[in-house]
């Protein structure tokens, strides 16, 4: 460890995300920041961690990033792919999947997810994709871990359509659902909690130079701090250094599949 | 038994106008050129369904090919947005799109329950989203025995089924290697199914016993089309071309230049060499 290192608010992010994944844990992947942060936690503190994606790829040890959730290199290195129905019913609704690991759009302060329209349904100002797997993800999973950068724009007050379900205030969510729902944001700035009472989302740990105001100024509603708020232990020089490789490689490998 | 025939009248015989129609490919295997051929022969008012509507599903929908979409997930994989499919949904170009939204889990499933001959499927799903204020065919049950809160929806059985696979017989049996999505699913639920396939061989050879096989007898029409999944890939054959998608973006982005893109690439080239 050591202060003088240099690294970016997304490495941050990446690295505290995937210290959340404990070896061994189950975890279905979501594309993008997820997805590196699971393989960064795979490659350094939990080797034995399982990835799966929703392309029904089971216990994947993907040597590069995968652009899409169905990229050949997923099947390549799974211990077994199975298709896609069989993903669902029997891995993820059959309740096998300790942790869902999702990016967001947009979110509420409930870990609310939208990822379908900006405006009304019938009149969307902007079409987003829809949910894909997301919806059940969040339920069925133990738990969710949602990675996503912090802006105004990401961290709404209201969200216009729940694409998938976060914490309800003063709900259950394990009876309702099978799983907890949402335990932890994680960006660029800072990780989030649920408060224990209102389920709201609070801040409990800061990345080291960030200020409160930071936080305050790139988040749609009125964010509220924990009582001890910790610092985020840096990045070591080792899960940068795998990180760094881990993107070289899948720069250089999707940059010659053109 | 499954007809082996050219992609041209595969599609000819077994697409008409209206039909409902399942083109499946999880991200692999995509069947672009069977797409192609749909949109080169000029079918109307189609029923699209596909779980994940990428750009073959926004080069369709651009074309004035598509009615309704039945669908979970409708993006640029690793590059963004549809901009044919948002034009359609928000200001009804080149007319006006309904949709049907689901999620993956719900997808799946009924495409499950179509090929299993039920009338719908029954699952845990959408708590708590806001889905069922949208979708009318999502419907809360409870189960008879246990009263836990379950959803159905209705089972997918589309018309016709459009895959592409790595190999079939001169007699019409397929195999498929690699992702499977939901392919065998989506053949099994359909009236016909259209399988277009890398290469065309005498045997299959020394396969695994478990492999994923549909006999000529499921198929209706398998055509040989040698690349008829680029851009997307054919494990064992060769891999996605990334490139392709994210000038997709540029080319969709703004109607004249997708309609000079289809005259080139589509209308005024052979059938199979729309790549």
């Amino acid at each position: 460890m050591s202060e003088l290192l240099e690294y970016s608010g997304d490495e941050m992010m990446t690295v505290a995300a995937s210290r959340a994944l404990a070896d061994g844990t189950v975890c279905f992947v979501g594309i993008g920041l997820p997805s590196a942060a699971a393989n960064l936690a795979r490659l350094t503190h939990a080797p034995n961690v399982v990835l799966i994606y929703e392309s029904g790829t089971i216990e994947t040890k993907p040597d590069i990033l995968p652009l899409s959730i169905g990229d050949g290199e997923l099947s390549e290195t799974a211990l077994t792919t199975v298709s896609v129905p069989e993903m669902f019913r029997y891995w993820l609704q059959g309740g096998r999947v300790q942790v869902g690991f999702l990016g967001a759009a947009q979110l509420d302060k409930y870990a609310n997810i939208n990822t379908t329209v900006i405006g009304d349904y019938d009149a969307p100002k902007v079409r987003l994709p829809g949910g894909g797997g997301a919806p059940e993800i969040a339920t069925h999973s133990g738990e969710v871990f949602i990675t996503l950068r912090h802006s105004k724009r990401g961290f709404v007050e209201k969200l216009d359509f729940i694409t998938s379900a976060g914490g309800q205030p003063g709900g259950d969510n394990k009876k309702r659902c099978g799983g907890k729902g949402p335990t932890k944001i994680i960006t660029d700035l800072c990780i989030m909690e649920p408060d224990s009472q209102t389920k709201e989302f609070i801040v409990t740990s800061m990345h080291r130079g960030v200020e409160r105001q930071q936080i305050i100024d790139n988040t749609g509603w009125g964010v509220r701090f924990a009582e001890e708020v910790t610092t985020t232990p840096e990045p070591s020089a080792h899960e940068l250094e795998v990180l760094r490789d881990l993107h070289r490689r899948t720069k250089e490998a999707h940059a010659g599949e053109a | 038994m499954a007809k082996v025939t050219s992609l041209e009248n595969a599609i000819r015989d077994n697409v008409n106008d209206g039909d409902i129609i399942a083109m499946e490919g999880f991200t692999h295997l995509i069947p672009f050129a069977a797409g192609h051929e749909i949109i080169r022969q000029g079918k109307r008012d189609l029923t699209l369904i596909r779980m994940t509507p990428d750009v073959i599903y926004d080069q369709l929908i651009g074309a004035g090919c598509a009615r309704k979409l039945i669908f979970s997930w409708g993006g640029n994989p690793g590059v963004g947005s549809l901009h044919r499919l948002r034009d359609a949904v928000e200001k009804g170009w080149p007319q006006a799109l309904e949709l049907e939204e689901h999620s993956h889990a719900a997808m799946a499933n009924a495409y499950e329950a179509g090929a299993a001959g039920l009338p719908c499927a029954v699952i845990k799903a959408y708590a708590n989203t806001d889905y069922p204020k949208v979708t009318k065919t999502i419907v809360p049950m409870e189960c008879p025995f246990t009263g836990e809160a379950l959803v159905a929806i209705p089972s997918i059985r589309p018309d016709v089924a459009v895959i592409h696979a790595q190999k079939a017989t001169t007699k019409g049996d397929v195999l498929i290697e690699g992702i499977l999505g939901v392919q065998k699913e989506a053949v099994l639920a359909a009236k016909r199914a259209i399988v277009t396939v890398e290469e065309i061989v005498d045997d299959l050879g020394d396969v695994h016993p478990n492999a994923c096989i549909l006999p000529s007898w499921v198929v209706s029409a398998v055509a040989e089309v040698p690349r008829g999944a680029f851009p997307s890939y054919a494990h064992g054959y060769y891999s996605r071309d990334n490139k392709y998608y994210q000038d997709w973006d540029n080319i969709a982005r703004d109607r004249d230049s997708f309609q000079a893109w289809i005259d080139e690439n589509i209308m005024q080239s052979a059938t199979g060499d729309a790549s």
